[in-house]
């Protein structure tokens, strides 16, 4: 399985975001995307999930499910959480699994894997950042996409939870995925890099 | 279970839990049409009379109020990304989404409208007749109210603007089910005809807001 972008533009509001961009992602390879602030990083990120459009090239993925789009094999893990304050961890994840297609671990599986198991009765709203972030991460587990598209991922984690992280990635990938992920920082995951220019 | 029936089941749960809101609309109606006889006197021939309207005005009203948040709590807590990257396409996210929202608001105030209709001296036909209007009716303002909603997802203090924008198109559904429910004891038509006209509007409107909801929210995430 391979992912390809082809001669990729964006625009926002009339702003060359950035044009002619091109790359593949190999299966069991990461890919991360660095620059500044607003180099277009998320925006990237974001179109390859197919929340936005771009305004030239082409994205397609190689192999696999030919009949399902790229939106339908990937998992976007942006900055908001979506976590709602009045379900539990083990309901929210139950439902992501479900409605993202599932076929991964069972959901307490997952919520103990990123260390959420003693909270999963627990609503939501008491959850701090890191462990809503932990969250949003037990979702990549539940439903088995091929492709993770990881927006600033280390945000509110703490070194222990940075370190299931890792883990995690390197799972995926040994088991033939593929990883986009956004970052200024060094996150520890071994990963392929991808410079956006910034203020061209 | 599908991902479709998962949707609609957080949706019903969502409603129904703290800072859920699923009851604020049925307050509000419960509040309006026990006011009315105050405002009005106790006339009973009159209050009968103005009976249906007053209960179907009153539904409409309290339709608008919870729609804000249909789709703009989706959108704050970046939920609706992930609905849009869901196998499920986008009207059927909007048809299930709002198909749990009518449940949890608009079939209370169906289900309300009888006992609210003692209130206003309602003859026994009539108000079932405004309880048959009110259950086909109240989807169809639903699914208008969600395409206001949907527009005005990504604005902040959007609720305003939907409201403005989504009355307008509910004053069809509104004619025609205050015309089925008084036609029920003051016939001069018979009470299927506006009914089956009030059914196929609310039918239609279903798939055209499931469409145009779905439209509106790829188009503003843009």
């Amino acid at each position: 399985m391979r992912l390809i972008a082809d001669q990729l533009a964006c625009e926002r509001s009339a702003r060359t975001v950035f044009r002619d961009l091109s790359f593949t992602v190999e299966a069991g390879e990461a890919l991360a995307v660095t620059g500044p602030n607003g180099a277009g990083k998320s925006t990237l990120l974001r179109l390859v999930a197919g929340l936005l459009r771009p305004s030239a090239g082409t994205l397609s993925i190689d192999g696999g499910d030919a009949e399902a789009t790229v939106a339908e094999r990937v998992h976007y893990l942006g900055h908001k959480d979506a976590v709602k304050p009045s379900m539990t961890p083990l309901e929210t994840l139950d439902f992501w699994s479900r409605f993202l297609g599932g076929r991964g671990m069972p959901a307490e599986d997952a919520l103990e894997r990123v260390g959420l198991g003693h909270a999963a009765a627990l609503p939501s709203a008491y959850l701090s950042a890191g462990q809503r972030r932990r969250l949003s991460l037990a979702r990549l587990l539940a439903a088995r996409r091929p492709v993770w598209l990881l927006d600033e991922p280390t945000n509110a984690l703490d070194a222990a939870s940075q370190a299931t992280l890792r883990g995690i990635c390197k799972d995926h990938l040994a088991s033939g995925g593929l990883i986009m992920l956004a970052t200024h920082i060094e996150t520890g995951i071994p990963a392929r890099s991808l410079a956006l220019g910034g203020r061209a | 279970m599908s991902a479709f029936t998962a949707l609609i089941l957080r949706e019903w749960r969502l409603a129904h839990r703290i800072g859920g809101g699923g009851g604020t609309g049925l307050v509000f109606f419960l509040i309006l049409v026990t006011v009315v006889p105050f405002a009005v006197g106790p006339d009973l021939n009159l209050l009968s009379r103005i009976g249906p309207a007053i209960l179907w005005i009153a539904a409409t009203l309290a339709t608008l109020i919870g729609l804000d948040r249909l789709f703009q709590a989706d959108e704050e807590d970046g939920s609706l990304d992930l609905l849009s990257t869901g196998t499920l396409p986008m009207p059927l996210v909007v048809l299930a989404k709002g198909f749990a929202h009518w449940a949890a608001t608009g079939l209370p105030l169906a289900v309300a409208a009888p006992v609210l209709g003692l209130l206003l001296a309602l003859e026994p036909a009539a108000t079932g007749a405004v309880f048959l209007t009110l259950l086909v009716g109240t989807p169809g303002l639903t699914f208008i109210g969600a395409v206001g909603a949907a527009l005005t997802a990504s604005l902040r203090r959007g609720g305003l603007i939907s409201a403005v924008l989504v009355m307008p198109l509910m004053i069809p559904i509104l004619i025609f089910g205050v015309a089925a429910a008084s036609a029920a004891v003051s016939g001069t038509v018979p009470f299927k005809t506006p009914f089956l006209v009030l059914c196929g509007l609310s039918l239609g409107t279903v798939v055209v807001g499931s469409m145009a909801s779905a439209l509106a929210l790829t188009l503003s995430s843009e």
